[in-house]
């Protein structure tokens, strides 16, 4: 669009320096030159060519699922079981993996929030900004989120599978049967909670760092502690943040499936998850297994479709109410300072 | 806070100081954790430790009696609680099996390789029946075959596409959105672009092996419908919204004063972008390639589904590849535990973690200096 608008702008910028006569050509950076500037016109045409075809990447993409998704979503679908066959197009629902993504996302929120808003309450309250262990904290968080899932899924099999299960067994269970030595919903929700740890983090300080100083100063000159200031002023402003934070991490964890393949998701159940030692069926590894384990391919491909639209929706329903709220904290702080 | 306190803090409260200090340590400690516990897992075959082969000293069953307990246990390669859990008659069972595949393997010249050995693992071998060395994964086989460089180059080359595709496209998208969109495209084009990142690798997965696979089979011709180009240009999907807001980041915090000052000078918007604005950007977009590099080279779910997952030795781009993320993905859910396969494969877990953790920390080091560097002229 603006590649159009491109020439008819340069003329104008350059116009008032043509005109005004002392300024002389020269110097080590030559802006102005007298004909046509092909240069920024074919640059601004380049960029802007290229935020459109990530644009068509996006809109392709989320098209085709639709397009090919959206006449096998029925209530049926989401919500029956797969009943014997998850391959057979008219019999199989996605109830259990539904259930499965949701319980492990849940669990996950119920272990990240503290830890994560904690962190968040530590670096903004309490930390000098200068020292070197809040630089190596900051550090060890920025380094948290580039971690790839699968070595996260690593992680989760060798320290909380086979370590803290396997001595959980050994302690409290004297035969031999494993309990909790076995993946499991409660090892993949911890897995995940790891790995979210610092989209909560930096969701959660940035809506403290929002929040007017003159709010704490107030309430510590009317002679609350710092705590009382931090839980009855400071925290009750950050919620709106605290959300956002959730709200992301719960999108992010939810479409992946690297982390859980080793520590809880299970090919096939027969029943929906009991307890926390139970595998557990997923929305995400469910479209791996239609994508790569089917018997047909071509005979399958509604139920895939429809799968992927289930968890593309879930995922982007998240991610949207998460970009509503964080506007409107950013206006709200903005209109606050 | 800069407010000092006029009297002694509550036992209560500093309690909770202390505590909110400690839970704030919890990233450090993750960190450490997966160092740990993934290296734990690899260290024998670190050290030499593991031995996968075949032809080993054999000991007659008779013999069995006056083995100790671990001796038995490393000599049937079995762990402690396997041992307990099986009776005298098992044991005298495994001990005939090793018997017998002693005999048939030793008609295999390969036999009596430790496999497991770092040479083995890095270096080019001719087997037997090849006829010339060469680097082979082949962890499922008589003779177990653990070359890891197969391996290093699918990675590095389907992150190479994925890279030579999506930086130039991400950071023309991030300077066009920055610096020279009206507000309006601007406001819109962001969310739009960033929610790409929130569309599961598992997807994009699907949609390249589904969608992209047959119709880049059509227009290449290739012969392998799955290959390092379909694995590389899906992979670029999932990087581009990484490298997009983070350059875009960087080149908005480059002072508006920047700008109107190459403005008033008579440079043209894009001028005032190419050359005043994203040289002081530098540093960031560096961060930008270089998470960007860490996600892709971390990517599982894309690889692992669009790659094709053929250990070959080659870097065309229309071979089946397989990647150090796809092969874990692919393999530890089916390897025995405590075997020499298993602690390879975190060995391989292990060395990507590194790669990803230096390129994390040199992003990181490199915005803080951006940071400070603009703050400081501000």
């Amino acid at each position: 669009m603006s590649a159009l608008a491109g020439p008819s702008e340069l003329h104008r910028q350059e116009r008032p320096g043509r005109a005004g006569g002392p300024f002389k050509e020269g110097g080590s950076r030559q802006f102005r030159t007298g004909q046509f500037d092909w240069v920024s016109f074919l640059g601004t045409g380049a960029t802007g060519l290229a935020t459109l075809l990530i644009l068509a990447i996006l809109a392709v993409i989320l098209g085709n699922v639709l397009i090919h998704g959206l006449p096998y979503v029925s209530w049926r679908f989401i919500s029956t079981g797969t009943a014997g066959d998850m391959f057979d197009v008219n019999k199989a629902g996605i109830l259990p993996m539904i259930v499965g993504t949701s319980s492990r996302v849940i669990l996950m929120t119920i272990f990240v929030l503290p830890v994560g808003v904690l962190t968040a309450i530590y670096l903004t309250e309490y930390a000098r900004t200068t020292s070197p262990l809040t630089r190596v904290i900051r550090g060890a968080i920025n380094n948290l989120a580039g971690v790839p899932s699968i070595v996260f899924g690593l992680f989760g099999a060798g320290f909380f599978v086979r370590f803290i299960g396997r001595e959980l067994d050994g302690a409290f269970y004297r035969s031999a049967a494993t309990v909790w030595g076995q993946p499991a919903l409660l090892w993949a929700s911890a897995t995940l909670a790891v790995m979210t740890l610092p989209v909560v983090i930096v969701a959660t300080e940035e809506s403290l760092r929002a929040i007017p100083q003159g709010l704490r100063e107030a309430s510590l000159a009317l002679g609350a502690s710092k705590l009382e200031t931090i839980l009855k002023i400071v925290l009750p402003q950050a919620v709106p943040g605290i959300m956002t934070g959730a709200i992301l991490a719960i999108s992010r964890a939810a479409g992946e499936v690297a982390p859980i393949l080793f520590t809880g998701a299970a090919y096939y159940m027969a029943d929906l998850p009991r307890s926390l030692h139970d595998q557990f069926m997923d929305l995400g590894y469910h479209v791996f297994i239609l994508s790569t384990q089917s018997p047909n391919v071509d005979k399958t491909r509604p139920i895939l479709y429809a799968t992927v639209l289930v968890l593309l929706l879930l995922t982007f329903a998240l991610n949207i109410v998460a970009i509503v709220v964080r506007a409107r904290v950013r206006k709200r702080m903005r209109m606050l300072q | 806070m800069g407010l000092r306190r006029g009297h002694r803090a509550k036992p209560l409260e500093w309690m909770a100081e202390k505590f909110i200090f400690l839970v704030s340590l919890s990233a450090i400690l993750m960190i450490f954790l997966i160092f740990i516990f993934i290296g734990r897992e690899a260290l024998p075959v670190v050290f030499g430790k593991m031995n996968t082969a075949l032809l080993q000293k054999v000991i007659p069953v008779s013999q069995m009696d006056k083995m100790t307990e671990l001796q038995l246990c490393d000599y049937l390669g079995l762990t402690t609680e396997q041992f307990k859990s099986m009776d005298h008659e098992t044991l005298k069972m495994l001990m005939e099996l090793k018997v017998e595949t002693t005999k048939t393997s030793s008609e295999n010249k390969d036999a009596s390789i430790n496999t497991a050995q770092w040479r083995y693992l890095l270096g080019p071998y001719q087997w037997s029946g090849y006829s010339r060395p060469e680097y082979i994964w082949q962890p499922v086989s008589e003779v177990p075959k653990y070359n890891i460089v197969p391996l290093i180059v699918g990675s590095l080359k389907i992150t190479l596409v994925a890279l030579l595709f999506s930086v130039p496209m991400a950071l023309g998208a991030a300077i066009y959105v920055s610096q020279l969109a009206r507000p309006r495209v601007r406001e819109i084009g962001k969310p739009l672009i960033e929610l790409l990142a929130g569309i599961p690798s598992v997807v994009l997965g699907f949609f390249a092996l589904i969608v992209m696979a047959s119709a880049l089979q059509s227009i290449f011709g290739s012969q392998s419908r799955l290959n390092a180009l379909c694995a590389g240009l899906a992979l670029g999907f999932s990087v581009i919204p990484v490298v997009f807001s983070i350059a875009e980041d960087a080149l908005t915090s480059v002072p508006r004063s920047y700008v109107q000052a190459a403005l008033a000078l008579g440079a043209s918007q894009w001028k005032a972008a190419w050359q005043v604005v994203l040289p002081a950007a530098l540093p960031g977009v560096f961060a930008a390639v270089a998470l960007g590099f860490g996600r892709a080279i971390g990517e599982t779910m894309i690889v692992l589904m669009a790659s094709g997952n053929a250990s070959l030795l080659s870097w065309s781009m229309f071979d089946s590849t397989r990647t150090i993320t796809a092969t874990i993905a692919a393999e530890l859910g089916e390897v025995v535990f405590g075997s020499a396969h298993y602690r390879i494969l975190f060995l391989i877990g292990v060395l990507v973690f590194l790669v990803t953790f230096l390129t994390n920390l040199a992003a990181d080091l490199v915005m803080h200096r951006l940071k400070g560097s603009i703050e400081g002229k501000k």
